[in-house]
């Protein structure tokens, strides 16, 4: 139970993704697969986002007397030692490994600024994409139902199927 | 705990909110329904998505979940239909069972996903930590998530760029930026396939009422023609599949 | 008198600040939550209000659909160019430090970012008006009766 106490958004995203996935799958009409799959892609982006959250974490925007040697001076900038591991490897940010080992040892010097803890920002950039690329297949989706009601007079897939079953079976009409 | 008991509270109003609204979305059969509950459901995700501290998401869910993408699904509405059909049970028995079997897949999978906060998870302690590194030493912009996007990943943000016009090249090569104004309609090989081979024991659709319409003369020919030979075909036919 | 009264003089005090407040997202996109996306999609949405409240064909008048075939292109063609601009400039495509080399406070980074958020500006906003346009000017299949 202590699990679902520490999972209770994933569980809850799972909720929304499996009732999005039931709508794409079992409904005919077409709109509705499409708000469907909405419902679907805005459930997994909440999954990513939920992910990237830290506890006490603030927004990643940096507050601007972070940087404030805008001129080389890194050692004046109140650099807080984001301490969520930078003890973790990483070995395509040597440089700023090392810089931050120079800072670290400032922050010794400027002790007055507590530690500042900013949420995850990468999913946060996968997930703006994410969104916008989803909206342009959502439209071509749409313009895409609009063609297929002009042509075959209806949107429920069934009786698409039964339209063109008929019409593979007759082939062409004089 | 992640949060302090208000915004716990809070949290879980969102979370409760959005279960009801995507299962209203599954129950409802009126499209302007969906479509409105869609966009109350991007809002409230919206809503959560500034409690897990990812602003800039919110602001781009908000505006283009519950925006353009209404907006979008209206205008699609209005040149189709307005109700979804009733789904028979044996429709949807085996959708339910798939999604109950994923669901459940997922739930046992539950356990060695990372705590919900979790500092030191592997998403949160590497490259993500270092991006805020690097623009805090190399590109001096107080916002992280425009330096990732525009400078650190600026090659996939073009990407995005190219895939955002593209959509809207597809949608204007496929109804035409004016619309093409209901000068035509699609007609493969000629023919407008409902007209030609509508299945001849369709009882349930209403005859609708044909109003003398300039451009409309060619489809009211197309129904009579059709309408006569329905006439010829009906003792041979059994009713073809059953729309329920 | 218009039935829509309210709505005309209420959106046409409303659009212009739409707008301005879609600018300032942009602009600030460096400074707190924003940037292109945002800024070009509130930018289509105030056109987009004023499409419904006034009709497809003002809206036409307004921004004619050629802009907007236009606009499209143009905002993937800045940022494009911005990439190889910086090719041009001596660096590797989109290494923006190259726009101010000798500056200490990545003013060329700067730059960089403020073309290619203006390139997203252009595309999203096009692009979100030419499908608006493409959806609202297409005739309805069915008769009134269905409202």
């Amino acid at each position: 139970m202590t699990t679902l106490f520490q999972h209770y958004n994933y569980a809850v995203v799972i909720v929304l993704m499996m009732i999005g996935l039931y709508v794409v799958f079992s409904s005919s009409n077409m709109i509705k697969k499409l708000v469907g799959l909405s419902v679907f892609q805005t459930s997994v982006f909440l999954l990513y986002i939920s992910i990237g959250k830290i506890t006490g974490g603030k927004p990643p925007i940096l507050d601007p007397k972070e940087y404030e040697g805008h001129g080389g001076g890194h050692e004046s900038a109140p650099a807080a030692a984001h301490g969520t591991g930078h003890e973790a490897t990483s070995t395509t940010h040597e440089a700023v490994e090392t810089g931050h080992e120079a800072m670290q040892d400032a922050t010794h010097a400027a002790a007055d600024t507590a530690e500042v803890i900013y949420s995850n920002p990468l999913p946060h950039v996968l997930i703006l994409t994410a969104i916008v690329v989803g909206v342009a297949t959502l439209a071509i989706g749409l313009a895409l139902v609009v063609r297929t009601r002009e042509a075959y007079g209806t949107i429920e897939e069934n009786e698409i199927d039964e339209l063109d079953y008929c019409d593979n079976l007759e082939g062409h009409v004089g | 705990m992640v949060h302090s008991l208000p915004v716990l509270i809070m949290e879980l109003g969102f979370m409760a909110m959005l279960v009801v609204v995507a299962f209203a979305i599954l129950r409802m059969r009126s499209l302007f329904a969906i479509v409105m509950l869609q966009g109350v459901y991007s809002l409230l995700s919206a809503a959560w998505f500034v409690s897990l501290d990812a602003v800039d998401v919110a602001f781009t869910e908000a505006a283009v979940g519950a925006g353009i993408s209404t907006v979008l699904m209206l205008g699609a509405m209005l040149l189709t239909d307005r109700d979804a059909r009733i789904i028979s049970t044996k429709q949807k028995l085996g959708p339910l069972i798939v999604v109950i079997i994923a669901g459940l897949a997922m739930f046992y999978a539950l356990g060695d996903m990372p705590a919900f906060g979790d500092a030191h998870s592997p998403a949160n302690a590497g490259v993500g930590a270092d991006y805020i590194a690097a623009t805090r030493n190399e590109v001096f912009l107080p916002n992280v998530v425009t330096a990732v996007l525009a400078s650190f990943r600026g090659y996939d943000t073009f990407g995005e760029t190219v895939v955002i016009f593209m959509a809207g090249l597809g949608v204007v090569l496929l109804l035409g930026l004016n619309g093409n104004a209901g000068k035509w309609n699609a007609k493969p090989n000629g023919q407008c396939i409902a007209a030609r081979n509508k299945p001849p024991m369709k009882i349930a659709s209403v005859p609708k009422p044909q109003k003398p319409k300039p451009k409309r003369q060619v489809a009211v020919k197309k129904k009579v023609a059709v309408k006569k030979k329905v006439a010829k075909r009906k003792p041979a036919k059994p009713k073809a599949g059953g729309t329920s | 008198m218009n039935q829509h009264l309210i709505l005309q003089v209420v959106s046409k005090m409303m659009i212009p600040l739409i707008v301005l407040f879609g600018f300032y997202v942009q602009f600030h996109g460096d400074f707190g939550p924003g940037g292109g996306f945002q800024a070009g999609v509130i930018i289509a949405a105030a056109v987009i209000l004023y499409a419904l409240v006034f009709g497809v064909d003002a809206a036409k008048k307004a921004v004619p659909p050629s802009w907007v075939r236009i606009g499209m292109t143009l905002g993937v063609l800045i940022y494009g160019g911005t990439g190889v601009a910086t090719w041009l400039l001596g660096g590797e495509f989109l290494n923006y430090t190259f726009f101010a080399p000798a500056s200490t406070h990545a003013a060329g980074q700067h730059w960089g970012i403020l073309s290619v958020e203006l390139g997203v500006l252009c595309t999203v906003t096009s692009a979100m008006l030419a499908i608006f346009y493409a959806f609202a000017s297409r005739m309805p299949d069915l008769p009134d009766e269905d409202w």
